[in-house]
């Protein structure tokens, strides 16, 4: 049986179509290896050698790559909650009742959303703490310390935009307070409120500005600093071990 | 023009070298980081024109509360719509706004305790809109509070007062 499968893929990967999409031989040498991760978009970016140590569970508890395979959770999940919501008053509400009651497994695509969404915020937090107190701010990794810290207020952000949608009494409530908040800060704070309301309440203007926020605009940055951030792990040496790790000791 | 001088001037057109050190490049650098800084900054200014709303649809400021003889004396009636309370005293009628100073929530009027109390943080004012206790930094304000020619309340949310009694 493995015989069988092991000839099925060597014979697909002598066909044209393969070799014009992967355009090498078989990764069976370091070089090519190398090459198997220079010529492909999605790994490019990647090292192509890794210290064992830097895999360990205890070197940073997987907590980038859970953070961020949970934004690729509430990213799946929100294309497929958005065919069935409208950003507006009366169907907000609605249609957030629709896919708890109504749509099949809507109920388990919103709890999926919601959940992953409660997850992340810990996983990013717990993620940046990991980070500070292993040190892993310090030169040449400050750069990347920054960017950390503008997507942990664009995660932030996400989950806020993101609580008023249901537009039931919590999110009405809680943006309102939250938008008060905004409105203290000194000269420009009633103005920004304005903005990001369009208009002094919380109205349907405010639910549309908080949705395109929400499903567009932050998801489209947090996509592009997460693309910085990976690329300067690497540029900046890969993740910070202790001195004490290197030497084989613990 | 003598023969000497031309002869500079075409030098200094072959090397894009004018008289003042300039390069052409240089000035066309700056030419154009100038056009694209003047067409950012009023691209930025013509998108915050955008995103301020010029009319909203939001419940109209301006009220009537009804007739006087609806409020009896010593009452304080919360409109829903409005978000208004209108208290009647002795000394007559006055319009105290329900939203709370703080953070926005709306207020309740507890006719037991006799006081104005604040679901979300717990501050809590006398029913003519003054601070019992906060965290509410202000009292709550006063609307502009008159009588229409028909002899209605009306109620004009966009004049903040600090104090305003109708005596009716």
């Amino acid at each position: 049986m493995a015989t069988t499968l092991h000839s099925a893929l060597q014979r697909l990967r002598e066909t044209r179509v393969w070799k014009s999409i992967f355009r090498r031989g078989p990764a069976n040498t370091n070089r090519t290896r190398s090459l198997a991760v220079f010529g492909n978009l999605f790994l490019h970016w990647l090292p192509v050698k890794v210290r064992e140590k830097s895999l360990r569970v205890r070197a940073s508890y997987y907590l980038g790559s859970i953070s961020f395979i949970l934004f690729i959770v509430l990213f799946v999940t929100g294309i497929l909650l958005m065919f069935y919501y409208h950003p507006a008053t009366p169907h907000a509400y609605r249609d957030m009742k629709d896919l708890r009651f109504v749509v099949s497994n809507g109920v388990f695509l919103r709890n999926l959303h919601r959940l992953a969404a409660h997850l992340m915020v810990f996983a990013v937090f717990w993620h940046m703490f990991h980070v500070f107190y292993r040190g892993g701010y310090k030169p040449p990794h400050e750069f990347n310390w920054v960017v950390g810290v503008v997507l942990l207020l664009v995660t932030l952000f996400l989950s806020y935009t993101g609580y008023l949608l249901p537009w039931d009494q919590l999110a009405f409530w809680a943006v309102t307070v939250g938008t008060n908040i905004i409105s203290a800060m000194p000269v420009v704070g009633e103005k920004i409120r304005f903005l990001l309301l369009g208009g002094n309440i919380v109205g349907e203007n405010a639910l549309l500005r908080f949705y395109v926020l929400h499903v567009v605009i932050l998801p489209l940055v947090a996509f592009l600093l997460i693309g910085v951030h990976f690329w300067r792990v690497q540029k900046d040496g890969g993740l910070t071990i202790k001195p004490k790790d290197d030497d084989g000791k613990e | 023009m003598s023969d000497t001088e031309h002869s500079s001037v075409t030098e200094a057109l072959r090397s894009g070298q004018a008289g003042n050190g300039v390069t052409r490049r240089d000035f066309l650098n700056e030419l154009t980081l100038g056009a694209l800084g003047i067409a950012g900054l009023g691209s930025v200014a013509v998108t915050y024109q955008f995103f301020s709303p010029n009319v909203l649809f939001e419940p109209p400021t301006t009220f009537r509360a009804g007739s006087p003889d609806l409020y009896p004396v010593h009452s304080v009636t919360f409109l829903q719509d409005q978000q208004v309370y209108i208290v009647r005293m002795p000394e007559g009628f006055y319009a105290v706004s329900a939203v709370c100073t703080h953070l926005g929530c709306v207020t309740q009027w507890k006719p037991d305790a006799e006081m104005i109390a604040c679901p979300c943080h717990g501050s809590k004012f006398k029913s003519d809109g003054t601070k019992i206790e906060g965290p509410a930094p202000r009292p709550l304000p006063h609307f502009a509070i008159s009588l229409t020619a028909d002899g209605e309340l009306l109620v004009d949310k966009l004049q903040n007062i600090k104090s305003q009694v109708l005596k009716v």
